[in-house]
């Protein structure tokens, strides 16, 4: 973006330019990830996008999408977590163990699964942030550890069944509360009988606070004359977002609804937003990543900052060790094996940057859905699990590549 | 004599500044051929161009040695004909033995292999040429700089060297190692080894240098021809800083208050090397509504005083009392620092001040995100309303305050890293060359909001080694040298001369 150094000369016309190029990225993410999930719809005859698939893809993708917001942070602050995998194999086992040998009620295992990932990224965070070992060998450490002690602890077994309750953290949906009362409207002709009225509504209220959202921040950065995405962009992307969150609420509501673990995402993917935009710790993690000399002088206790990335990458790793538990209703030796490459790809393919500094929670989303699609995808077309190894390989290096040359265009 | 170089009319731009203008340079074969100035004077820009750090093409001018026009593209090119220039910094592998390193990309090997008999019967040569008794395995790392210094001298042997460039190559030598050194040019001199010598410490040239070409604000000024003329010290010294003082800087009527910072006894130690004092016991304060200028030459200690200041972000085993309005205060942290009222605005802007991949906008209130937050959660509405004012008030070119700092011009982007300080609401401001690498527009800018904020009650420390800066915008002087103050002086008091000669005669009396 050479042209902007000059920009105070002729603003308009190049802030412009400036707009679509920054935003290009995101578009490009969202039109890849459309494209995609078309290719795939037109392959598999109509099988990708039908309402049971649909369901699946999320229950499939959950964990990834959750470990990815952790990972985010980890990257933009400048590391790498490589135990993700074994720290999800390591949690599901404990709580499998304490509830089913030792009888514990599955509410104090969830809260004790969640401290004992804490604790664990806190103590891979120590040796990163203030014993100075870089994090790629703590982890990779870590990795080996945690994978090793799940087979110990499992003596190779699997530990099963959970509580019903505990299974539908990850397989339960959304109870419906209002199709009776739809029915007395006498509308289900236009929906059929078993219409989950619950969610869509969820997926409406989701889509408006979307827009409304994001319709305060374009009207916050007109009022401070900065540089806003032209209006019929701003419109149209929203637009597109909003039919995307009410349509696919529509296809869940045809099946079983909301799944519970959709919820716990969302709810996740905006705190995290929110934590990433708005909140002074995630401008800080920014800083610390972008040039971690400079947020130090500026004041910025960068080695409890590095710690903290590490603690919270443990928490949504216990929780997503419990989501996969739950949702194999077992705990096995080889649960969240080689999770920790799909969520670090998430984050690379969603614009994350390996240096640190750069990354939206938005891309990694995209980002963890475009891999979704493609396993799903591909699973669908009975493609064989080593070919999709290669593919995806292929499609982490072509997105990376676009994002590297754009970069080095501008 | 017959000129083994010649540089005519050399001028070279960096974006907004004026490196070079005109220079021209010429150097007879055999003799040592002295290069002074003042810091930023051009000289390490007029020997990168030289050696084809700066290409052809990025300058003006035409080069000539050894009798035709030389057109460089590479570091490479220039060292093929024997033009080999030793930096500051020096450019060794620790890790590494000797051998390894005077041979590092020019390895006597067949088909990738290394004969080791051949690189360590060379390099013993090497080192008895330049009379360094070690042993070729030695670990440089193992070395004292003096013995580094030797073995970048070897290695430049070892490239056939016709024309050897030293910047500044006593800075960090104790004087039995600056005398052998310069011992030694004077025994290349009479193998017919042309030599170009920069430096700061005139005595040093006196003794060995045969022609003395002075810079200043990137023009020549003079050549003087030493075999036949005297050298006086008095004279170079006023042909390095003799230039106009005209309406370069603000008007500016101090109105000094009570005393606001001090320290006391400041000691300060090599972050890596225990024990060896940086800053040996320093006291200095600031008063309210004061400038302060800390001159000195580069590698005096000034930015490692500060930074150790500023929450001991420099430095070991930092010793001394920092009080604020005579009340003792903890800064021994960065954090503690600034919550006592001081702020730090470091020389370098783009590694220690900026975060290049972030806007304006995230940049300017960094240092002080609570105040624009509430619980942890940012106000939008208010920081934006801060990045534009500090954006209009200090006027910060840019398309808005969404604009990258990394493609700001360098005087824009100090005006952002001020402004990140200002917003901290400090009472006492260090300001380490504040106005390095900007043009003579954001310069006088820069004074200006210096002067506003003394003016508004705070101190203001600055740090920098263009003297007319200092005498054009200071109160009060203090002039340091190797890690002690050796002057101080009100600013209408002061002259470049004055400054410089307290430097000198400590440097004279050390020895």
């Amino acid at each position: 973006m050479k042209h902007e150094t000059i920009a105070a000369a002729a603003p308009s016309r190049t802030a412009g330019v400036g707009v679509w190029r920054t935003n290009l990225r995101d578009y490009g993410l969202l039109a890849s990830l459309l494209v995609i999930m078309a290719f795939f719809e037109f392959l598999t005859s109509g099988v990708l996008l039908a309402p049971v698939n649909i369901t699946n893809l999320i229950l499939q993708n959950s964990y990834i999408v959750i470990m990815a917001l952790g990972m985010l942070l980890i990257i933009v602050g400048g590391n790498i977590d490589l135990s993700v995998g074994s720290i999800v194999g390591f949690v599901g086992a404990i709580a499998a163990i304490l509830m089913v040998d030792y009888k514990m009620p599955w509410v104090p295992v969830v809260g004790l699964s969640l401290l004992l990932g804490a604790v664990i990224g806190a103590a891979q965070g120590w040796f990163v942030a203030y014993a100075r070992i870089p994090s790629f060998i703590v982890t990779l450490g870590g990795m080996l550890i945690f994978r090793g002690l799940t087979g110990n602890i499992l003596l190779g077994q699997f530990v099963g069944p959970f509580p019903k309750e505990f299974q539908s953290i990850s397989s339960g949906f959304i109870p419906d509360f209002l199709s009776p009362l739809a029915s007395t409207f006498g509308d289900m002709a236009l929906f059929g009988a078993s219409f989950r009225w619950t969610s869509m509504l969820i997926g409406v209220a989701g889509a408006a606070l979307l827009l409304f959202t994001s319709a305060r921040r374009w009207r916050r950065e007109k009022e401070h004359t900065m540089e806003t995405e032209p209006f019929p962009l701003f419109v149209g992307k929203n637009a597109v977002f909003a039919v995307l969150i009410v349509g696919f609420s529509y296809l869940l509501s045809s099946y079983r609804g909301l799944p519970n673990v959709l919820i716990t995402m969302g709810v996740l993917i905006l705190f995290y937003m929110f934590v990433t935009t708005r909140m002074t710790i995630g401008r800080r993690i920014y800083a610390l990543g972008g040039n971690r000399l400079a947020a130090q002088l500026s004041g910025i206790r960068t080695e409890r900052l590095i710690w903290a990335t590490f603690v919270n990458m443990g928490l949504l790793a216990g929780l997503a060790g419990l989501i996969v538990a739950a949702r194999l209703n077992s705990a096995t030796p080889s649960a969240g094996n080689s999770f920790e490459l799909d969520v670090i790809a998430a984050c690379f393919i969603g614009g994350a940057s390996a240096s640190g500094g750069v990354g939206k929670v938005m891309g990694v989303v995209i980002g963890a859905f475009v891999m979704g699609v493609m396993n799903n995808g591909m699973s669908i077309l009975g493609i064989g699990i080593y070919w999709q190894y290669v593919v995806k390989g292929l499609v982490l290096l072509a997105a990376v590549y676009v994002d590297i040359s754009q970069k080095n265009q501008g | 004599m017959t000129a083994i170089l010649e540089m005519r009319g050399i001028s070279k731009s960096f974006p907004g500044v004026k490196a070079l203008r005109n220079v021209n340079l010429a150097v007879e074969a055999g003799e040592i051929h002295a290069i002074c100035g003042e810091n930023g004077a051009g000289k390490s820009t007029l020997m990168k161009i030289l050696s084809g750090v700066y290409p052809h093409g990025t300058y003006e001018g035409e080069i000539i040695y050894q009798g035709a026009e030389r057109r460089f593209a590479s570091i490479s090119d220039s060292e093929h004909l024997g033009i080999i220039i030793i930096h500051q910094e020096l450019a060794l592998v620790p890790l590494l033995s000797i051998a390894e390193n005077i041979f590092l990309g020019n390895e006597p090997a067949k088909m990738g292999v290394i004969d080791w008999d051949v690189a360590f019967s060379r390099t013993r040569e090497l080192l008895a040429r330049v009379g360094l008794k070690e042993s070729p395995r030695a670990l440089i790392t193992n070395l004292g700089v003096g013995k580094q210094q030797l073995v970048e001298i070897a290695k430049a042997l070892s490239k056939k060297v016709q024309l050897l460039i030293l910047d500044e190559p006593t800075a960090s030598l104790n004087e039995t190692d600056s005398e052998a050194l310069l011992k030694l040019l004077l025994e290349f001199k009479s193998h017919g080894i042309t030599s170009i010598l920069i430096s700061h410490k005139l005595n040093e040239l006196a003794k060995v240098a045969d022609h003395i070409t002075v810079l200043r604000d990137g023009s020549t000024v003079e050549t003087i021809n030493c075999r036949t003329e005297k050298i006086d010290e008095g004279r170079i010294i006023k042909s390095m800083v003799g230039r106009e003082m005209s309406e370069r800087y603000p008007p500016r009527e101090p109105h000094v208050g009570e005393r606001l910072f001090e320290i006391r006894e400041w000691r300060v130690e090599h972050p890596l090397h225990a024990g060896r004092e940086v800053i040996k016991g320093i006291d200095l304060h600031v008063n309210a509504g004061e400038v302060v200028g800390i001159a000195g030459l580069m590698g005096s200690g000034r930015t490692e005083l500060a930074m150790s200041v500023f929450g001991r972000a420099y430095g070991r085993n930092v010793r001394g009392q920092a009080l604020m309005q005579g009340r003792a205060i903890d800064v021994s942290s960065i954090q503690k620092a600034v919550a006592n009222g001081l702020a730090y605005v470091t020389e370098d802007r783009k590694t220690l001040g900026l975060i290049l991949n972030d806007d304006i906008r995230s940049n300017v209130t960094l240092a002080n995100l609570p105040a624009i937050a509430w619980r942890g959660v940012l106000d939008d509405h208010k920081e934006a309303t801060v990045a534009n004012q500090y954006r209009s008030k200090l006027n910060i070119r840019s398309s808005s305050i969404l604009q990258r700092t990394l493609t700001l011009s360098g005087g824009n982007q100090q005006k952002v890293v001020l402004s990140k300080w200002l917003f901290a609401n400090p009472q006492v401001l260090i300001l380490d060359e504040p106005t390095r690498g900007i043009d003579v527009g954001a310069k006088y800018e820069i004074y200006t909001i210096i002067n506003d904020l003394a003016a508004s009650g705070k101190g203001v420390i600055v740090i920098s080694s263009e003297m007319p800066e200092l005498l054009g915008i200071c109160d009060r002087l203090y002039v340091m040298n190797e890690g002690r103050l050796v002057g101080e002086m009100p600013a209408h008091e002061a002259s470049q001369e004055k400054i410089m000669a307290s430097i000198m005669r400590y440097e004279g009396a050390a020895q």
